[in-house]
């Protein structure tokens, strides 16, 4: 059966070769101009698979990671590209489902013949894109946070990892505010990777610090109402309130936190403090809401590269300032296509060997992998939500802190369970 | 575990009640559509989250949350009177399930619209200034929005409880659920009727999506969740008992809010328990047998 469907198959692709070969002598024949572009067509334009949720409870996140994804591109393709390659962007919805998003790896890599995935945008996508890229020796660089990416038993060395981790992000977060807000801490977590890697990360940092954990309330992904929560988290009278969610999940209870006016009586953090929640959820919303970012715009002021990149999505994007997740996005990608550039050459070993040794500063001063699990060792910004004195819609975060990028703050590679490549 | 005091009790309570006012509106426009025309209105959460979206553009274009208040759900039950009327119609008297498809695509319609319209990403709401801040009830603070969000429920539960019981048109809807046969030989236009209802369904709905709005975000998807969470009263109530859409919404609030402190991973879990309990113990729904007006 497989056999006679097989040559059935491979007839026509005969024929269509034998034909494209015809054609392709005679346009050598007709002139020399189309011997560059049959020489194009051969190897074809460098192809990025991008998967992530376009759709969904993070969706606002997701279009921003691909506004900053495209400028990344076109800048590369307005630079001649590599060896008059372009690059062309594939970008796929995941449906925040990691299901959806290991179908659509798979798609990326076998049927669009992706040279590379970038992307995602969730804990757990993530780690089924990775399993997917992983088993087929596919180069992926993660544009999201996560802690078990790196670790050993998911790790592979064609994962990369350009986003912070949650116990990097919770860690820094979590020294700059204990001292300053108190002991007795109340979690509302989603409940799902992201969440518990995020109270994790706070747990272990606030242990110097003698933090005591009263609660950790979970609650599942999608939430839209949080008000049966709070009753409870205000008669626990703790210093800090940490929500440990994101996304929709995160506006929604800044939203409701700040309605039943928990923010009188306790200091409420968000770990990762999103440039897109605060935008969708107001002013009132998350006043005085204090957090952790990989990045916000409001650095310009202070770093070079963050002014360059700025102006640059400004000028795409009818003057509108880029997101945490969305220079990501932009992190993402160039890095990958820098690494192609040096390399000379789109194999995933190549380009790995690259990366590994490469240090590089895109947009929020120096980055670099660290060898034994290829996460990008960087600053982490702590911010916090006004709502007074604002020069414009863009303007949301006071920069209270910046946590200088250091390896000490990851989990060691011992602790992962990386023993070889240290 | 914190210590579970009478005053955190009382307050969880309340939270359910207020989380119940939404569950119990939103089921009222779901079981008046089901209890005359046995149309299953799967688009219903779409219509709450046309009502959260025009809502807040009402609001914004206005600046009064009280004009909003009476312009959004004439908007959205207009669009209801004119889907009854081109879009539902022509299926009466062909099965329940040619409805039922017909407003599930309609829902995808109506949210790929918002899509086109206002972004993916929704629109900022705000509480109206009015509203704002917490109060004291006693037995701690609670927010004055989810208070107002209980007695506007009250309101509109009394007006359409007089509506259906005390004016003409409330007799003919309730002899239109009983026997339509009869209502049409005594010389009444019953499509009219159906009309109206349908329309009124759907204002309600409207209505709900305008008054959960301030209290979350607004965006396309926010009838996902609404929908099934309305159903689940709607059936726990009885199919077409307004009555029984009261009680079960205020019930199903409260048993998520009660599980919600004692175990919150189970909240989400709890309602759908209660409904298949009653379910097994009284399939028909608590008020399911009485007709329209229990």
């Amino acid at each position: 059966m497989t056999d006679s469907s097989n040559h059935k198959v491979a007839k026509p692709a005969n024929l269509r070769r034998r034909i494209l070969a015809g054609g392709a002598a005679g346009l050598t024949i007709a002139g020399a101009p189309f011997v560059s572009r049959m020489a194009f067509a051969q190897t074809g334009p460098i192809k990025i698979g991008f998967p992530t949720p376009l759709t969904g409870a993070f969706s606002a996140e997701a279009q921003d990671q691909v506004r900053a994804a495209e400028l990344a591109v076109k800048e590369f393709n307005a630079g001649g590209g590599f060896n008059g390659r372009k690059c062309e962007l594939l970008v796929r919805d995941d449906k925040l489902n990691p299901g959806e998003a290991a179908t659509r790896t798979l798609e990326l890599i076998e049927k669009d013949k992706v040279d590379l995935i970038v992307g995602s945008l969730s804990a757990a996508t993530q780690l089924s894109i990775n399993a997917v890229c992983k088993a087929r020796k596919v180069l992926f660089n993660s544009i999201s946070q996560s802690d078990a990416i790196n670790e050993a038993k998911d790790w592979s060395f064609y994962t990369f990892h350009e986003a912070l981790t949650p116990h990097v992000t919770a860690g820094a977060v979590a020294r700059y505010a204990f001292p300053k807000f108190g002991k007795k801490v109340v979690y509302l977590t989603a409940d799902y990777a992201y969440g518990h890697e995020m109270v994790r990360g706070f747990q272990r940092a606030g242990q110097a610090f003698g933090m005591q954990t009263l609660a950790d309330i979970r609650h599942p992904l999608g939430t839209s109402d949080f008000s049966s929560f709070l009753p409870r988290i205000q008669a626990l009278k703790p210093d800090v309130l940490v929500l440990c969610n994101f996304g929709r999940d995160l506006v929604n209870a800044a939203k409701q936190v700040t309605d039943f006016g928990l923010k009188q009586n306790m200091k409420v953090i968000a770990p990762v403090l999103l440039y897109t929640s605060r935008q969708a959820g107001g002013a009132d919303a998350f006043e005085g809401i204090l957090g952790g970012t990989s990045y916000y715009w409001g650095l310009e002021d202070r770093i070079p590269t963050a002014k360059i990149f700025n102006d640059k999505f400004r000028k795409a994007y009818a003057g509108a300032a880029p997101s945490d997740y969305g220079a990501l996005g932009y992190a993402g990608i160039r890095s990958v296509l820098q690494a192609i550039t040096e390399a000379r050459s789109t194999t995933a070993t190549a380009v790995a060997n690259v990366m590994r040794k490469m240090r590089y500063d895109f947009y929020k001063g120096s980055q670099s992998y660290r060898l034994c699990d290829h996460q990008s060792v960087q600053s982490v910004i702590i911010v916090e939500s006004k709502s007074k004195a604002m020069k414009d819609k863009y303007d949301v975060f006071n920069v209270l802190s910046i946590e200088a990028p250091d390896e000490n703050n990851l989990r060691t590679c011992d602790e992962l369970g990386h023993k070889v490549l240290s | 575990m914190a210590e579970i005091t009478l005053q955190l009790l009382m307050l969880q309570l309340l939270t359910g009640l207020a989380l119940g006012a939404v569950y119990a509106l939103l089921a009222i426009g779901l079981s008046l559509i089901f209890g005359m025309l046995t149309v299953v209105n799967f688009a219903h959460g779409a219509f709450f989250m046309v009502g959260a979206f025009l809502g807040v553009y009402f609001l914004t274009v206005t600046g009064s949350f009280w004009f909003s208040l009476v312009l959004t759900p004439t908007a959205v039950g207009a669009i209801g009177l004119l889907c009854e009327r081109f879009l539902v119609r022509p299926l009466y008297g062909r099965g329940i399930d040619y409805p039922l498809l017909l407003t599930f695509g309609l829902s995808y319609v109506m949210v790929e619209a918002m899509r086109v319209i206002f972004g993916i990403d929704g629109v900022p709401t705000s509480t109206p200034s009015e509203l704002r801040g917490v109060v004291n009830v006693g037995f701690g603070m609670f927010p004055l929005y989810r208070l107002f969000l209980i007695a506007a429920t009250a309101v509109i539960v009394l007006a359409l409880w007089l509506f259906i019981e005390k004016t003409r048109y409330g007799l003919i809807i309730r002899a239109g659920s009983r026997d339509n046969e009869i209502v049409r030989v005594l010389g009444i236009d019953i499509s009219k009727i159906w009309l109206l209802v349908f329309g009124l369904g759907t204002a309600i709905a409207g209505l709900s999506g305008l008054l959960a709005a301030p209290t979350r975000a607004v965006n396309p998807e926010m009838g996902i969740p609404v929908l099934a969470e309305s159903f689940v009263v709607t059936v726990v109530g009885g199919m077409g008992s307004l009555v029984g859409a009261v009680v079960a919404g205020l019930l199903v609030g409260v048993v998520f809010s009660m599980t919600s402190l004692f175990a919150p991973e189970y909240a989400e879990l709890s309602i759908f328990v209660l409904m298949a309990v009653v379910l097994l113990v009284r399939p028909q729904g608590l008020f399911g047998k009485a007709g329209l007006m229990g």
